[in-house]
């Protein structure tokens, strides 16, 4: 946190905040999961973030949206976890499946796509259903995990590539490689999984 | 400079991460407006960013996001 941001002990906070705060948790807890991929993580960067936001009430006040500041504050605490885990890790590598060979099947020798892609049917209309919104976690999931981590942190942490690059201590190129072979993986399983169906 | 339908794509998605150089953008559009796969593809890859918006929220509507 910036040092413009006060704060006092998370004691002090108003039982009201805390009660407001409390039941966000469930809404924090699945942000934080969809990022991190472990259930303990998530956990503790949840605990860590409502730590700061009870701490600091008195940033929030004035402040439209709670969920929007606690999802702010839980960001941080997120890519501190992340860190975490990629100090734990070897160096970065590409996972299998780099370069030349990749998207085989997909494109004919010089490049042009084996089948052309077809178009999806009003695919605003799937926007806000929660049987699309499990669709896509299903294949968030799917993903390799360090491509799935870029591309979360590309899009769900709304970070740019910068910063995922040096959060992941790898080039821009290879921060971009994943994140295309993420959107080229996720638009073939929305594709399948339920566009076609 | 003619892309092919693959290099296209590692283009469209590198759109979505940094600004791309005046004579990429020109050979996006090239390919672009003649080949029907990659126009999807690159309505396919927005559409991500918003479905990945909506996963945020949780489905709900929020203002400043």
């Amino acid at each position: 946190m910036g040092a413009r941001f006060r704060t006092s002990s998370p004691l002090a906070a108003s039982a009201d905040f805390r009660r407001q705060i409390e039941d966000l948790r469930p809404y924090l807890l699945r942000y934080a999961s969809l990022q991190l991929r472990d259930a303990a993580a998530a956990e503790d960067a949840v605990q860590e973030g409502l730590l700061a936001a009870l701490a600091g009430e008195a940033n929030f006040a004035g402040r439209s949206n709670l969920r929007t500041w606690l999802t702010g504050i839980l960001k941080h605490k997120i890519v501190d976890a992340i860190r975490r885990q990629s100090r734990e890790r070897t160096a970065a590598e590409l996972e299998p499946g780099s370069d030349a060979k990749e998207f085989d099947g997909l494109f004919d020798r010089r490049g042009h796509w084996e089948e052309s892609p077809d178009a999806w049917e009003q695919p605003e209309g799937a926007l806000g259903q929660k049987q699309f919104l499990a669709a896509l976690e299903a294949c968030l999931r799917a993903l390799p995990e360090r491509t799935a981590r870029a591309f979360m942190m590309r899009e769900h942490l709304g970070l740019e590539t910068s910063e995922i690059c040096k959060e992941l201590q790898i080039t821009p190129t290879h921060c971009w490689v994943m994140l295309h072979r993420a959107r080229m993986a996720l638009r073939l399983c929305l594709q399948t999984n339920w566009f076609e169906k | 400079m003619l892309l092919s339908c693959k290099e296209t794509t590692r283009l469209l998605s590198q759109g979505e991460d940094r600004r791309l150089t005046f004579g990429e953008r020109v050979a996006l559009r090239v390919h672009l407006a003649i080949c029907n796969g990659c126009r999807n593809v690159n309505a396919q890859f927005k559409f991500l960013r918003l479905a990945m918006k909506d996963l945020a929220s949780d489905g709900s509507e929020e203002k400043s996001a």
